[in-house]
Order: structure tokens, then sequence, then C-alpha cells
């Protein structure tokens, strides 16, 4: 056969195996296409030695026979898992991650790992010890960041679906940027087991798809209780692909005044206004409502995540695994001269960060007092769900930049992430789905759907409401 | 010059489960190097913890135990350091929200009893082990331990002397063990004791500079400790010096304390709640549940051995201070009915000596409260001697688990009662010590010991001693 698998979403190779398609000829397209498209946009760590993974299974899944790939800090037994650092260089993770057992019992294909930002710290994909990946879109920018490489495989087409992580927007965010689809599920939904941490209060797995249909298939297969992770909720999964297709008739839909009246950009602003319109005619009532502390959720983020991140990262000092210094002779020396070495800066600056906010006499003005606001954030949310069913923001404040555009300045990187952050916060599921094109570039602007806590239903069935009026997804469908 | 000491312990013990506290490896004592370890106690990237729900059973049963209060609210906390035995870089422990506070336990002084209070008693894991005699170049770790259950519990300064602290490690262990809890071998490193001592010169004066004393491996050793430790502070305070908050090492061989590291070189613990496990509430019912499952504690069985057996208060510490060793007690006098002073006497006298000398716990020989009352018996009804059966009857019962009777046959320790043999003896002792025998009808009452001695050993110290003197005085007041 000489279709191009790769191409086609989940749901389609599922009825291309039904019209009987062979495992073979799927993963041979999917390799070919990978290895073809990779050279230019580098979304792969070490494709050439990739080894599809899989294990036999009853064709129940939609997902069986169908290949994803995973983000570098997902284990997968006997294959290394490096989060894009120096540091863990040729370490070979002797277990599967949870939402890699449960894919693998559906039949699905694990195949290839994606580049990120190193341990998850950027929203660019620039500080991975590999090099950058580059926008699939547009070989000059950023494909967004940390799970870049997972946005940049799905959106090139060098992948089906692939599984990204987010603390701060590292899925939502590149999905924006690479016009695809992303997901990040309510926090407890999707066991964090095997993946590697950076912030373990704010870290959620989540799909990479083309459209919200294979967002809500994979979601399906990955969520639910982890016996494995205690921070995983005994909340019953329900049938995802039941909520695709209802209308939104009479949906309550809210739009964040602080998120909007801040400025927006003209491409951002025009896909907003758009995507309110394109709501109001499918019958839902979009109203302003207020998340008034979310405007210091930038600033919350930076003590608690890097503080998390502090002490997530200790287990990397050279003994049991990973890199250690040969040149050094004692034990401090090895620590120091291993980490040194072994961190890239932005890792060193989030260790730093999250050090000194955690030390004592810091610790009640920084870290306390930022868990303080974050209850206030969530309570914020809980109230806007009182009123609305879902709520719409950007997803980005504008649409990929360029390469070294943000990375001489933190500060800034780190306000890319303004509309992303909230949701890690109150541990609400956030999407992003395409809702525009910027008008210079003709590059992808992302929409965020945010409903409330394990209600992946409903932010479903608006993201797939939205998604089949505008039909983003299938004019972003063809990249060069 | 005469100070006035201060001295408080913080006391570890190994909670006694059959796994560890946040993963399913065995907690074994002995085993190969790094072979009860699996991806969660080796601190692999990726995994989580997941609470150990009978660790948190037994710290509950040991708060109420000793009479403290439980939190209502049970939650973890990260203490961050690094060190090659502890795989995290940061230990899960219990911070500001320990499971149990206040409480005390009871010791008898000088002055009368005395309630010594706790502080807290707070659950977490144990590090592992750095292996320094295996390579002469480079240290190994051993990751057994690492993950074992811990409880810590830390007293309020209110000891007075070394042997106070004695009585009080003593006192916790025999609760501790008496409910399960623990089983607290210093020399398993099940029980380890930090000490803190201070001097002054009045008690109406503010607590001296604290120094910390660690490695301390017996109860000995803690003794000795602080003992030193009392002698050093006072001769420096003496000669004019100023003392340091410090933490000193207790060197057993040389028995002196050394400089480990000041203040200004103390850890910052940054410590923050653990995100990965979730917080969980303790309910009244759980709470009244622990306090009626606990069996009689040490102090009360104390109290009731005395006035149900009329044993000594000596006697019945000693007897409850295990209470593997209160039962057997119990098992003996009321089962077998051997009389509760002779079977105290048995059980303080021949039968710790044995254990002590063999390093042995009471259910560790093959002595059973029927053999204990049957040897006992044997020495009651005269057949055989005290000295015969302690000496030579009683380790071979411990060791095998044979009948004494036919031990004390086949070694031919049978004593001979019967009256015939009896006076043969005495006709030929009486005749060959004319001097003794007048001396004794002279009034010297003592005389007739040596002629006792003189019949058993002629008998080869068979005869029956009680026999020997009741026949020979007969005798001699018949011939008067």
């Amino acid at each position: 056969m000489s279709l191009n698998f790769a191409e086609m979403t989940a749901s389609a190779l599922a009825e291309a195996y039904a019209a009987g398609a062979t495992q073979k000829d799927v993963l041979d397209s999917v390799r070919a296409a990978a290895q073809t498209k990779d050279a230019a946009i580098r979304a792969y760590v070490k494709l050439e030695g990739a080894q599809p993974k899989h294990r036999k299974a009853e064709k129940k899944s939609p997902l069986w026979g169908v290949p994803v790939a995973v983000k570098d800090n997902i284990c997968v037994e006997g294959q290394e898992a490096t989060c894009g650092s120096k540091i863990l260089q040729n370490y070979v993770a002797p277990y599967n991650a949870t939402v890699v057992e449960k894919l693998l019992d559906a039949g699905a294909v694990i195949y290839g790992r994606t580049n990120m930002d190193e341990f998850a710290f950027g929203s660019s994909c620039e500080t991975s010890f590999y090099g950058p990946t580059k926008n699939p879109r547009d070989l000059t920018r950023v494909p967004g960041g940390s799970s870049g490489g997972s946005a940049a495989s799905v959106a090139a087409h060098a992948a089906v679906l692939s599984l990204g992580s987010d603390t701060g927007g590292s899925i939502r965010q590149p999905a924006s940027f690479c016009g695809i689809v992303g997901l990040k599920p309510t926090y407890g939904r999707v066991s964090r087991y095997g993946l590697i941490a950076f912030a373990s209060s704010l870290d959620q797995i989540g799909p990479f798809t083309k459209d919200v249909r294979d967002s809500a298939l994979l979601l399906q297969v990955i969520a639910g209780h982890d016996p494995k992770d205690s921070t995983s909720a005994e909340v019953p999964v329900p049938d995802y692909a039941s909520f695709l297709g209802k209308d939104v008739k009479g949906m309550r839909i809210g739009i964040p005044k602080e998120y909007v009246a801040s400025g927006l950009g003209a491409d951002v602003k025009k896909a907003m206004d758009d995507a309110v319109k394109t709501l109001e005619a499918l019958g839902a009532t979009v109203s302003e409502i207020s998340l008034p502390h979310t405007k210091y959720a930038v600033n919350v983020y930076y003590i608690v995540a890097p503080s998390e991140a502090s002490s997530n990262l200790s287990r990397f000092d050279g003994v049991r695994f990973g890199f250690r210094e040969a040149a050094a002779d004692a034990l401090v020396p090895m620590y120091e001269r291993s980490r040194g070495t072994g961190f890239g800066a932005e890792a060193k600056r989030r260790i730093i960060l999250g050090t000194y906010s955690l030390s004592s006499g810091y610790y009640d003005a920084y870290y306390l007092r930022a868990m303080k606001v974050r209850t206030l954030i969530k309570r914020d949310f809980d109230e806007a769900f009182a009123k609305v069913d879902a709520i719409l923001t950007p997803t980005a404040p504008s649409a990929a930049f360029k390469f070294g555009e943000k990375s001489k300045n933190p500060l800034e990187m780190y306000l890319s992430d303004i509309f992303t952050i909230s949701a890690n916060l109150a541990g609400v599921p956030a999407i992003s789905v395409p809702g525009g094109l910027s008008a210079a570039e003709g590059l992808p602007i992302g929409l965020q759907f945010m409903t409330k806590p394990f209600d992946e239903g409903n932010l479903f069935r608006v993201a797939h409401a939205f998604e089949q009026a505008t039909d983003w997804h299938k004019k972003l469908g063809n990249v060069k | 010059m005469s100070l006035i000491p201060t001295i408080g312990l913080e006391v570890h013990v190994q909670l006694n489960t059959k796994t560890k506290i946040f993963c399913a490896c065995a907690v074994r004592f002995g085993d190969q190097p790094n072979s009860n370890v699996c991806p969660v106690c080796l601190g692999l990237p990726g995994v989580l913890p997941v609470l150990n729900r009978e660790v948190f059973k037994l710290g509950l049963r040991a708060v109420v135990a000793l009479g403290g209060e439980p939190s209502e609210r049970v939650k973890f906390d990260r203490k961050n350091y690094y060190y090659p035995d502890l795989p995290k870089g940061y230990q899960i422990s219990q911070f500001d929200q320990p499971i149990g506070r206040g409480g005390f336990v009871e010791i008898e002084t000088k002055t009368g009893p005395k309630r010594v209070r706790l502080n807290r008693l707070h659950l977490e894991e144990d590090a592992g082990k750095l292996l320094h005699d295996q390579s002469p170049t480079s240290s190994l770790v051993d990751l057994n331990r690492a993950g074992t259950p811990l409880a810590e519990i830390v007293s309020e300064p209110d000891l007075d002397s070394a042997d106070e602290a004695y009585a009080y490690l003593t006192n916790l262990k025999a609760i501790l063990r008496s409910i399960g809890v623990s089983e607290c071998d210093m020399e398993k490193g099940q029980l380890r004791c930090d000490a803190n001592v201070s001097v002054r010169k009045s008690k109406s004066e503010p607590l001296g500079t604290k120094v910390e004393v660690k490695n301390l491996n017996s109860f000995k050793a803690v003794k000795a400790a602080i003992e030193h430790e009392i002698e050093r502070q006072t001769a420096a305070l003496g000669k004019g010096e100023k003392l340091f908050q410090e933490t000193r090492l207790w060197d057993d061989g040389k028995e002196k304390t050394f400089t480990m590291r000041s203040k200004e070189e103390a850890h910052d613990y940054r410590y923050f709640p653990e995100p990965d496990l979730v917080p969980f509430t303790l309910t009244k019912e759980a709470i009244e549940e622990a306090r009626k499952s606990l069996p009689e504690l040490p102090k009360a069985k104390k109290e009731r051995f005395v006035s149900q057996f009329q044993l000594s208060d000596y006697d019945a510490a000693l007897l409850t201070s295990q209470k593997e060793v209160a039962d057997f007690f119990e098992k003996t006098v009321g089962e077998f009915k051997l009389e509760p002073k002779s079977a105290a006497n048995w059980i303080t006298g021949p039968v710790f000596a044995y254990l002590g000398e063999k390093n042995l716990a009471i259910d560790g020989t093959a002595l059973s409260p029927k053999l204990l009352a049957r040897t006992a018996g044997l020495v009651q009804a005269g057949k055989m001697s005290f000295q015969a059966a302690k000496e030579k009857v009683l380790p071979l019962v411990m060791e095998t688990g044979r009948c004494p009777e036919e031990i004390m046959n086949e070694k031919g320790l049978a004593q001979v009662s019967d009256d015939g043999a009896l006076d043969g003896w005495i006709a030929e002792v009486v005749a060959a010590n004319e001097k003794v025998v007048n001396e004794f009808k002279s009034g010297k009452d003592g005389a007739v010991m040596f002629l006792v001695g003189q019949v058993m050993k002629k008998s080869g110290g068979k005869a029956n001693p009680g026999k020997v003197q009741e026949r020979l005085r007969q005798r001699l007041a018949a011939s008067a």
C-alpha cells in the first residue's frame, strides 16, 4: 500500500485497519515519514535507534495499532529517558510509565521519543541538550515548549499521536504554535507514575492530536486512577467520545476580562472575536467573567514550580545513574561538577530559584505566600464555574516566535505562558485548539477552553463543536 | 564545680512492617546488599511514593500508647539534603504536623517516679547505608534499608542524668515492644538514639548551650556518652571556656565525643509539603479504635504483677520489661502451676543468665513454660539439686527442648534422698570429724554446714542437701 498513514488521524487509521491495513504497513509508513521529516524539524531524539514497542492485545480499542510518540520525560522500559538533558545521557528506564502500560494494553504502538526543553523548563524547545526542534509551519520559528517535539511531530505528520506533559502550558502552547490540538487533563486525571517530575503538584501528561476526536480517544485510554500514583483521582472515566457531536446550544461560555484587558495582539484578538461569533452562532451564550487573582499566576508559578523542581531534581546527583563528572575525586566536588556540567543554564536557574524560595528565612515570604495565592486562584475558578460551563481564552499571547527571540530574556519567555499557567495552578482541564492564522505570516493561533475539574467531557464537547464549525484543523492540515 | 545537666533524647525506631514505607520491597536485615530494592526506593526518575497504611497504623498505635495527641491531618513533608545513601536527595518525613504531639514515658528515679514528657512522634523513611570497608578507593552504597519505616520520638529536655536517660530508653523500648510497634533491637539498627546535652548552674537559669551527640549504638553507649559529655562541658566551663552549639560524635573505643559539625555548618533542609502524597484526615473513630486495641502496657502489667503475684517491684519490673517474658511467666504460673515467686526466681535467675550468655530472646530457645515448670518441679520435689538443675539440666533443656527428667537421669544428677544411703554417708562423716561434731554439740550451730558439705562430697554431689542436713541434725541430736 502506498497510503501515507502518518498523515491520518487515529480514527482514520482505525478505519484503515478495519479495511485491511496491516500493522507493518502502518509502522513502515510512519517510520518513513518520521525519518524523512525529522531531518529538517528534529522533533525526535535519537530517532535512528528507535524501536517500536507493542504487545498483543485484542482489537477492542480504537487505538489498536496506532503509533504514539512519547516525550523524552516519559519512561518506557528498555529505552533511554533523558528529559533532553546531558545529566541523563544513557539512562535507560527499567520500567514503563503507567500511561505507556495503558497504551500497550490497548494495543497501541509506542514509537519514538520526542524532543523537549531540558526537564521541561522552557516554552520554545531551545534548551534541549539535543538542540532545538523547529516549527514545521516555519522552520525559522520555535515549535513552542516544553513539549515542542511532541507538537512538531504530529503537526508535521511525522507522528499520528504523541504524548507530552504540561506543567504551565507545555502541551497547550506548542499545540497552539504548531496548529494542532493539545490537552492538559485535570490534575489527577492521568497517572504521573513514570513521568520524570518537574513540578509534582502541577504536572500532567496529555495528548497531542490532529483533531479533538483523537484527543478524546487518547485520553480515554490513559485516564483513570492508578494505585501507584497517590495523586491520581478515584473519579470514574466517562465515555469521552459520547460528548463529541453534541451541540453547544445554551452552553455558557465565559471570557475572563483580565485576559483580554491587557491588550491582545491584533491576530490573537481577531481569533478571539471570531471564536465568540462562532460560538454564539452555535447557540452558546458568551459572557464576561472575572478571575481576579490570575494576574498573580505567573508570579505564583515561578515560585511553586521551581521550588518543587529544585527538590525533584536532587536525585540527579551522579551517584546511581546518568552523568558523573569522572575527574572529581571527592563527594562534594563530584556533586558540584556532575550537576554543574550535567544541567543546562535554564535548569540551573530554576534550581537556584526554587532552592532560594524554600530556604529558611524565605519560605514564608515566597513559597508559603505563593501557595496561599494559589488557593485564591483556585477559588476564582470555582466561582467562575458556578456561572459558566466553560472558559475561553487565547492559548498564547502570540503566534510562534523566532529562534533566539526570547531565549536571552527569561522573563519574557516566562510570560509566553501567561494564559496557560492558571489551569495548572487551579488543576482544571484545558485544551488548545486551532483558532486562526496570523495575518502577516499565516502562522497558527491557538485558543484555549477550560472547564471545571474532571469535566473533560464538556471540554471535548465545546472544543469539538468549535472545531467542526471552523475547520481550522483541516486548513492547517497540509505542511510543506 | 558541679553543674546541673539537662538531657533530651531523639529516638528513631524501626516500625514493625513486612514492607517498606512507600513501596512493596521487603524490610529485612542482613540480606545481600541492594537485593530488597525497586525503582521506588532506588529513587529512579519518574517513580512516586505510595504510603504503606500499616506504617500509619503503627505510628498511631505508638502515639496513643505513649499518651500523645494524634494529629487530625496526616501529612508528609520533604527534608532536602544530599548524601549518597539518600537516593532521592530528600527524605520523606513529617515536619509541622507530626502524627503525634505530647505524651510521656514514666521512669523510676532516686527521688521517685517521674514523667518524661514527649515533644512529638513523627513518621519518616530511613536512608540506605554506606559501606566504606569494601574497596580501598571508594565507598559503596547499600539501599536495602532505604525506605524502611521509622518513627522518630523526641523527648522534652526532662532528663537530669545519664541514668535517667537509660531508664527512659528502657521503658520506651518496653512500651513499643509490648504494643508490637517495633522490635527495638539496637544491634539490628532498629533503635537509634541521639542525645541533646547541656549544663547550667541552677534550675532557675536558662538552659545552657546544647550539644547534640550522635553515633550511640547501645544503651550503654548512650549512658557513657552522656556522662562523658556532662564532664566535658562542666570541665570546659570550669576552665572559663565557652561552649558552642554543635553536633558531636561518640567514639565507643576512645570513650569520648568529637566535633562533627558546628551550628554554622548545619543543614538548611528546605522542608516543604510532599506534593506526591495527598494529606488525609484521621477520624475520631480511628483514634478511638487504636486506643481500644492497645494491650496492657508494661507499667500497668508491672503493677498487676506486684498485686496479683505478690512479687517485689524489682522482680515485677524485670518480668514486664519484655512482653514475651511476662507472657512466659504468666503461663508458667497459670497453666503449669509453678508458684509465682519461684517462677520469678527461675526466670530472672538461671533463664536470664542463659539468654544473656547466648544473646537470645526468651522465645529464641526451646524452653517452654511447661518445661520450666517441670525442671523447677524436680528441684522442689528434691529429686535434683538447684545447682545441678541450673548448671547442667536447664541449659540443655533450653538448647534442645528435651525432657528435664530424662537429662537428669542420663547425666546421673538424680539426688539421693534415700534414707539408708544418706545415713551411711552421714555415719562415715560423723566418725571422721569428731572435732567438728564436738564443736557443734558445744553450741556452734554453723559447724553443721561443714558436715553437710562433707556428706555432699562423699556422695559425689548427688545427696539431697536439705535431706542431709535434716538427718544429720537428727542424728547429732540423738547422740548428744
